[in-house]
């Protein structure tokens, strides 16, 4: 089953276009890595189909369910506010800068939203996140405040925050550029063990090696534009000059 | 005059004081956060309204606008004015005044909170009000203490304008022995009240910053 399908997405910023027309599927337990120059709309690309911001035009699908459509002269429509509530669901977001809650302990960055949000029983709650904590070796930081962490242990909260509500598709806004290059190691090493549980995740990063030795598919994209996409191989292999001059900067 | 009988009277004074003070606090911290909603709407019209309400309440002496509350019912409409509502006048007038002072202050610390916090509630389905009351707020409280503080001590010596209609605060009461009695001495113990009751202020404000250090 598709998790995630975009047809013809478009969106512009008052006349600058930023998104021409990104068609992209999703199956389940894909890992899909997207690169590009700065200012492709890698980022634009991931809050439009977070929702985060509304696109002007196509179709955004989660698991068979329309969240948006085109009306056909050039507008999407988006599905009345319950129905999003409910698809928004399906997926979690982890961002570059964290936003974790600052005057939130760890423990409650990751336990509110399931408790409060989708009202999930204490008991399950706390299952999960001890399990997550585990999982994301933060134990010892349950009781601990973000400004307590480093920025590696504050990316991995984002994550179990984001995995606690148990979404199908997780996407990744360069997880590890706000870090130290001692740090990225940590975050990168939990997205991979994340994807050898096959979570379906979507990530925008610029750690070339990481990208090739993890992702099912890499979405090169250039001026709004998916200009290639394929394997590891046939990117990294390409012999499109833009892609090599891209991968070769790094 | 005895000093005990002075203190008592004072003492009686520096009540009214601290219930103006109180009352004060208690209408206008939350009409001011609903003023700066509206200050902060989408609405033009409304915005437009609470901009002209902060600016009037801000630009104008807060004596003249305890007056105009006072008198304004018999002047404008010939109703006639009953002693008790001196104290409902004064209370009135405070909490417009300190109401308008208060959203200013909420909306500068609404609008420093980083976009960020409020998308990363919206992708975990946090409602709008869950957002606001759960993530925004609490961080907003503490970045407003300090120009909070300020505020509440200017309070506490604004208290004293209650005089101009002629309710029996500690200043009232400081000023009416004083001309009795030809002597200083109430305004000087009633100028020790006042630093008492700010000093006291001051410490529970400092105290409440400090609760809000576990996190930066
Ligand atoms: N809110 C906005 N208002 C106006 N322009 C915007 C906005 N967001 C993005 N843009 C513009 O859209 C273009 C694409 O931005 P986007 O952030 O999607 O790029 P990116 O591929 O993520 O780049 P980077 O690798 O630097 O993160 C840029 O030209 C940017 O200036
Ligand atoms: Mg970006």
């Amino acid at each position: 089953m598709n998790l995630l399908e975009i047809n013809h997405m478009k969106k512009g910023f008052d006349g600058l276009e930023v998104l021409e027309d990104i068609s992209l599927t999703v199956k389940e337990g894909e890992v899909v890595s997207i690169i590009g120059p700065s200012g492709s709309g890698k980022s634009t690309l991931l809050r439009c189909a977070t929702m985060l911001e509304r696109m002007d035009d196509g179709e955004l699908i989660y698991l068979e369910e329309k969240a948006a459509w085109s009306d056909g002269a050039g507008h999407s429509v988006y599905a009345p506010k319950n129905d999003l509530k409910r698809i928004q669901r399906h997926f979690g977001l982890v961002f570059q800068n964290f936003n974790l809650f600052p005057h939130y302990s760890v423990w409650k960055n990751i336990t509110d939203a399931p408790l409060h949000v989708d009202k999930i029983s204490k008991a399950e709650v706390e299952e999960r996140t001890n399990k997550l904590l585990q999982q994301l070796g933060l134990e010892d930081k349950k009781d601990a405040y973000p400004c307590q962490l480093s920025g590696g242990q504050q990316q991995r909260v984002s994550i179990a925050r984001a995995l606690a509500l148990q979404p199908k598709i997780l996407f990744f806004d360069e997880p590890t550029s706000a870090l130290d290059p001692e740090l990225t190691g940590e975050v990168l090493k939990v997205i991979k063990e994340l994807a050898q549980e096959k979570m379906t995740m979507i990530i925008v990063t610029h750690e070339m090696q990481f990208a090739r030795e993890l992702s099912d598919r890499i979405i090169f994209m250039e001026q709004g534009r998916i200009q290639k996409e394929g394997s590891p191989e046939d990117i990294f292999g390409s012999d499109n000059a833009r892609i090599r001059e891209f991968i070769g900067k790094f | 005059m005895d000093f005990g009988k002075l203190l008592g009277q004072l003492g009686s004074g520096m009540v009214v004081s601290i219930e103006i003070f109180m009352l004060t606090l208690l209408f206008s911290l939350p009409l001011g956060l609903v003023i700066s909603f509206g200050r902060m709407s989408k609405n033009t019209l409304l915005r437009t309204i609470t901009k002209g309400y902060i600016s009037i309440m801000r630009g104008t002496p807060l004596m003249l606008q305890l007056m105009v509350v006072y008198f304004g019912p018999y002047y404008l409409f010939g109703i006639k004015i009953a002693a008790s509502y001196r104290f409902t006048a004064v209370i009135v007038g405070f909490a417009l005044n300190y109401a308008a002072y208060f959203a200013e202050i909420y909306r500068s610390g609404i609008q420093s909170m980083p976009v960020g916090q409020y998308e990363a509630a919206k992708v975990l389905g946090y409602s709008k009000a869950q957002t606001f009351f759960k993530i925004i707020l609490p961080q907003v409280v503490k970045r407003i203490l300090p120009p909070v503080t300020n505020e509440v001590i200017t309070l506490v010596k604004d208290t004293s304008l209650a005089f101009v209609i002629a309710v029996s605060e500690m200043f009232t009461t400081a000023k009416a022995i004083a001309a009795a009695q030809t002597t200083m001495v109430p305004f000087i113990a009633a100028a020790v009240f006042y630093y008492i009751f700010n000093f006291a202020v001051a410490a529970f404000m400092e105290y409440l910053e400090k609760k809000f250090e576990y996190y930066r």
